[in-house]
Order: structure tokens, then sequence, then C-alpha cells
């Protein structure tokens, strides 16, 4: 198991109120997100347990990305990884920020 | 004098040490083997039938046991290599060289048999142009052939799965080859005569039908998100606004997903009637929902597809079909529509280079071709206008004045960046390369060339190379949607965003599409059992697809 973190500063604050959210499962190519409220509204932590080793670089894009594009700040994120591809893992992390906003997920 | 008979006689003292095995043309399985030493002659070239569907495979597993003292170097020229005893008969010498186009299921074992030279291989075709070769300079001196049912006369039915054999016979038996066909049943009456019998020399009663791969059956079960991203954009970024009538699909579960999507997305995008009309596609059972929501008007088809035959002969409105109400195919036709008569092919890849060409070989494996590079080109001989294919070539060279102008086939190659294993759809150099180089080919197995290809669709976006203008602007096009892949990442992000401004790359934002939207809920059919009932129970899966 392989863990990565990252701290990154949060352009645009995580929108709703609910104090936390988590979608997808621990399995096969697919990967679970627990989301947090937990942070100032311009930071956003994520933290990987991943069973794929050798990935940390594409990791960082993938997070970086979606911390810029999405309403990440404020959340404490925890991944729970089962060898997920990157497409799956910037889907996952979308759905969780829709989800603590109070959209429909 | 010159004797300009020698082949009709050869083939009269093959018919000849044939007969001593058979009550008229017809030959008893026990004998095959001994059979087929009698009536063939080392180093022929011999025409095993067998393609990504349909085999020959009494005759493939009785040829596997020929003694290779009395039979040896035998060129083999046919569509599949795809049953173990296909490559048997090269490990027992029995067959030396090899021309084919097709070998999925075998493909690790091929690769190790040409690496270790047990093989010793012309090329590897796709399907029209190995048939093309069937007249001018593979002409098959032995045909090993497959269909249903004989009768006494040697009249055949092929049934729904004629594909390939009205094409090998035909180059076979008027050249004065011998003709060898295994059929499940001898009946007195054949349902249709597909090959009449004056072209067979021989039939052998198998007791069973020949083998078939239902290989276009895509469970719905297994479509992902992202698939349904990549489908969403094809459809609402392509389809719609070149107005696609006329079309093929790959295999792959992108565009079985595009399929799915016609009935929900495609009907809320107001596109029925619009898109997606005319196909050269094999029955697809992922195509039920739309057919059945009224979007096909007719469909040609290479194949079959195990467990759709009822289906077929109930919606003869939209298939091709016989006197006896079953599907006519047929491989050599519908690939010559699908070159000049589709105006978009898409399908889905293994790797995609910077340039944009494209190969299922990776180093291990050697799946070699089967339709994409034949639909996946741009017809030069193609002479008819049609709205996609003049918009396309406006696209690509604006300045030529329109009535000298040629149209552009699209040609998409679609898939996520990233595909099984982690492993990167995109790469700096195919591996394909490194095969010609090991096995010191002239040229690399490329599937799709890079100067075909028209668009590329993955979940980051589209990127159309007919606007590109030049080399650096395709490489950055081809990054741009390469997503986290090293190509991807290592993309110049401001000429990226130059391309997307004048709107060769294209978003899923830019199109108005949520991958958020991209959900399971979206497809018309969410498993083998839905599709099922979409038929009104006439499709018939296969037992490995059935889980209820």
């Amino acid at each position: 198991m392989e863990r990565l973190s990252y701290t990154l500063s949060a352009p645009i604050p995580a929108g709703g109120t609910k104090p936390r959210a988590i979608v997808g499962v621990v399995a096969s190519g697919n990967l679970e997100v627990l989301l947090e409220r937990a942070l100032a509204p311009d930071l956003c932590t994520v933290e990987i347990a991943t069973a794929a080793h050798g990935f940390a670089e594409i990791w960082a894009a993938v997070v970086a990305d979606f911390v810029a594009r999405r309403a990440a700040g404020g959340l404490r994120i925890a991944i729970n990884d089962g060898g997920a591809r990157p497409d799956t893992v910037a889907l996952r992390l979308a759905q969780g920020a829709r989800l603590i906003a109070g959209d429909a997920a | 004098m010159r004797d300009w008979a020698t082949q009709k006689a050869a083939r009269a003292a093959r018919i000849a040490a044939g007969a001593s095995f058979a009550r008229g043309k017809v030959v008893q399985a026990a004998d095959l083997a001994p059979f087929l030493e009698a009536v063939l002659r080392p180093g022929d070239r011999v025409c095993l039938e067998g393609d990504n569907q349909k085999q020959a495979d009494l005759l493939a597993d009785a040829l596997a046991e020929v003694d290779p003292g009395v039979i040896h170097d035998l060129h083999m020229v046919q569509s599949g290599i795809v049953l173990p005893s296909h490559l048997d008969v090269f490990e027992k010498g029995i067959a030396r060289r090899l021309d084919y186009s097709y070998s999925g299921p075998q493909a690790a074992r091929i690769a190790r048999m040409l690496y270790g030279g047990q093989i010793a291989l012309g090329a590897v075709h796709t399907y029209l142009e190995l048939f093309a070769r069937y007249f001018i300079d593979l002409t098959p001196q032995v045909a090993l052939i497959a269909a249903v049912s004989a009768d006494r006369d040697g009249n055949l039915y092929t049934g729904p799965n004629t594909e390939d054999t009205p094409t090998v016979v035909e180059a076979t038996s008027f050249k004065d080859g011998l003709v060898v066909a295994q059929v499940g049943e001898i009946v007195d009456r054949v349902p249709r005569v597909d090959i009449p019998g004056d072209r067979v020399h021989f039939v052998v009663e198998a007791g069973r039908p020949f083998h078939v791969e239902p290989l276009f059956t895509r469970d719905p079960g297994a479509i992902t998100e992202t698939q349904i991203l990549t489908a969403m954009l094809a459809i609402k970024g392509l389809y719609a606004p070149y107005g696609i009538r006329r079309l093929n699909h790959g295999i792959g579960f992108n565009t079985a997903a595009i399929e799915l999507l016609l009935p929900t997305y495609g009907e809320k995008l107001g596109l029925r009637g619009q898109v997606c009309t005319h196909w050269a596609l094999n029955p697809h059972p992922t195509l039920i929902p739309a057919i059945e929501a009224g979007w096909v008007e007719q469909i040609h088809c290479f194949g079959s597809e195990v467990g759709m035959d009822d289906y077929i002969a109930a919606r003869p409105d939209i298939y091709f079909t016989g006197a006896d109400g079953s599907l006519r195919s047929n491989r050599a036709f519908c690939q010559t529509a699908g070159l000049y008569a589709c105006d978009l092919f898409i399908g889905s890849t293994l790797q995609v280079d910077i340039s944009g060409h494209s190969s299922t070989v990776t180093t291990n494996r050697i799946a070699g071709f089967g339709g994409a590079p034949n639909m996946g080109s741009d017809p030069r001989g193609r002479r008819h206008p049609s709205e996609p294919w003049l918009k396309a070539g406006a696209e690509a060279d604006p300045d030529t004045p329109a009535p000298l102008r040629r149209g552009r086939k699209l040609v998409v190659q679609i898939g996520e960046t990233f595909g099984d294993g982690n492993v990167p759809l995109f790469v700096e150099r195919l591996d394909a390369l490194a095969l010609a180089e090991k096995l010191d080919l002239p040229l690399a197995p490329v599937m799709v060339y890079g100067d075909d290809v028209t668009h590329i669709v993955t979940e980051e976006g589209i990127a159309n190379l007919l606007l590109c203008r030049d080399a650096d602007e395709r490489e950055q096009a081809i990054r741009g949607v390469a997503g986290y892949t090293e190509i991807g990442r290592r993309r110049d992000a401001a000429m990226v965003a130059r391309l997307r401004e004048r709107g060769v790359i294209r978003r899923p934002e830019d199109l108005g599409i949520d991958p958020l939207d991209a959900d399971r809920s979206l497809l018309a059919a969410r498993s083998i059992k839905d599709l099922a009932l979409a038929s009104g129970g006439l499709y018939r899966p296969p037992s490995r697809f059935r889980n209820w």
C-alpha cells in the first residue's frame, strides 16, 4: 500500500453545508472518496492510500486539476484506491464535490 | 505446344485422389486426415476458412492431423488465426508460410511463433485486401470451408454466417482449385442455395454446427461512466454537427455505449432520423434498443452474431435476408460498403502515437486486423458527395475551390486515456515498430494511419485533426486530449489553449456536456437481460452472457 498526501491552496470554496460526503466503493479499478468539511475555505488536503505503486506523478496532476477546477476549498479528502484509472479518480472527486455541496449525487 | 489447362488437370487429379474416400461428393469425418493427405500437395496455397466469427473447425482439426512427412510447407492464406489448430499446423511443420488478417484469440501464441521463426510471415492484411489478393497473387489451390448444410450435389446453405464463403469459393473454384466443405448436416434440399454445388467438390458431415465466436456481444453491465462520457462527446460533438447517417462502429465498449445512448441521450438531442440511419455493421445486440425505438433504417452485415438470428429474421425491413427468412451476410461486400458508402468509421485501439498512428499490436500480442484498417481509411476512389464528407473535406482543405476538393471520410478513434491495468492509450512510439524491427518486416503493422484519422475522442475531449495545419498542431491536438498519460502531461499548455479557442480541441464543457451527467442510467439497456427484453425475447444470448 502506497500512501500519498497533498495540501493545496483552493481557489473555489466548497458549496453547501453538509459536514461530510462519501462516493464510490473500494473495488478493483474503483475507489472510495471521503470528503469532510474540516479546513479553512481556501485550503484542501488529499490523503491517498493506493494499492497501485508508482503513480505519484499522475496523482499529483489529477489532484491539482481537481482543486483548481472544482469547489474543493475547506475539504479534507481521504481516498481508498483499488487501482482506479485517472479518469475514474477525477470523476469520483468531482462527484464528491457535488455531493457535499448538496446537489443530487 | 504449351498445355493451357495444367490447372484443370491438377484439380482433376486431386478429385480422383479424393474420390477413393468419398461416395459421390460425401467424405466421412473419420476419413478426413487421409483424405486431406490425398488431395493436398506439399507447398499448396490453402485457404482454411475462419475469420473473427465462423470457423471451419472440423477441417482445421483434421488438417493438423495430417502427416507432415506427406504434406508440408503449406502456404496458409486465411482471414483468421483463431483456433489452436490454426497454429498447430505450423508447429508440426505441415504449414510454413502465412498471409492473414486477424488473430485475436491467438495473439500471444502467434507472437511467440513469429519470434521463434516457426512461421514465415507474408503480411498482416485487412480483410478486403486479403480477399483482393485471392484473385491476383494469393489464389488458393485448396479451400477448406464451412456451411450449415449441403445436399448431395454439394449445394451449400451457409445460413446467417455466410461471411467469407462466397469470396473464398469464387477465387478457388473458378481458378481450378479444390473446394472441400464441412457442413452440420447433409439434407435432401437446402433451405437456400448460398453456394451452387458445381463449385464444391467434396462435402463432409460434421454432425454439429461449425464454431462461431460471439465477438460482437458487449455486456452493457460492463460499460463505465467514462465510456458513457466519450459516447456523449461523439454523439453531440461529431454525429450531430456532421449529420452522420451512414456509418460503421467497431466492437469496443465505447461504441457499444454510443449505440445504447441513441434512444436516450440522442433522443433528447432530437437526433432520431438525423443520424445513424444506415449501417455497415454486424448484428450488435447493443443496437437492439435503437432499432426498436425507430432509429435505424437498414443494416448490412459482415457476419451474424450468436443469439441474434431470430431477432434478425423478425426484422427483415432492417436486415438483408434470404428466401428462407434468415440473414444473408457477406464480409467482402460489407467491407466494400464500409469503405465506400459510409461517412464515418469509429473504433477503439490499444495504442495511439503523437502522429495519430494507431495499432493493436503490443510487444507480446499480435492481434492482427479486423475491418478497422479498411473502414478506417479514406477511400481515394470515392466520387459521390454527402454532407458529412463534403464538410470534412472543407475543414481539411478550405482553400481549394469546392468542385475540385476531395471530401474526407471521418475516421474516429475513441477511447479512455488509460486502458486495462492503467496502461496508457497514448505512446511516444508504437510497439508495432519494435515488432517490425524484431521480425525484419518492411512495414510496421499499423492499424489506422495517422493521416487517415480525422478525430480522436477521449474523456478529455475531441481533437479535430482536420483543422490542424501542420505536424506541430497535430501533435499538440493529440496531446491535448491525452489526459494524464505522459504524452498528455507533456503538452504545450499555451498551444493547446489556442487550439481550443480555434475549436480544434473541444472539451466536454465546450459542447455543453457535464461529465457528472455521464451516468449508467443513460444506457437504454444496462444488462444483457435488458437487451433480451428489449428484443421481445427474440434475442437469445449465449449462455456465457446469461446470469439470470
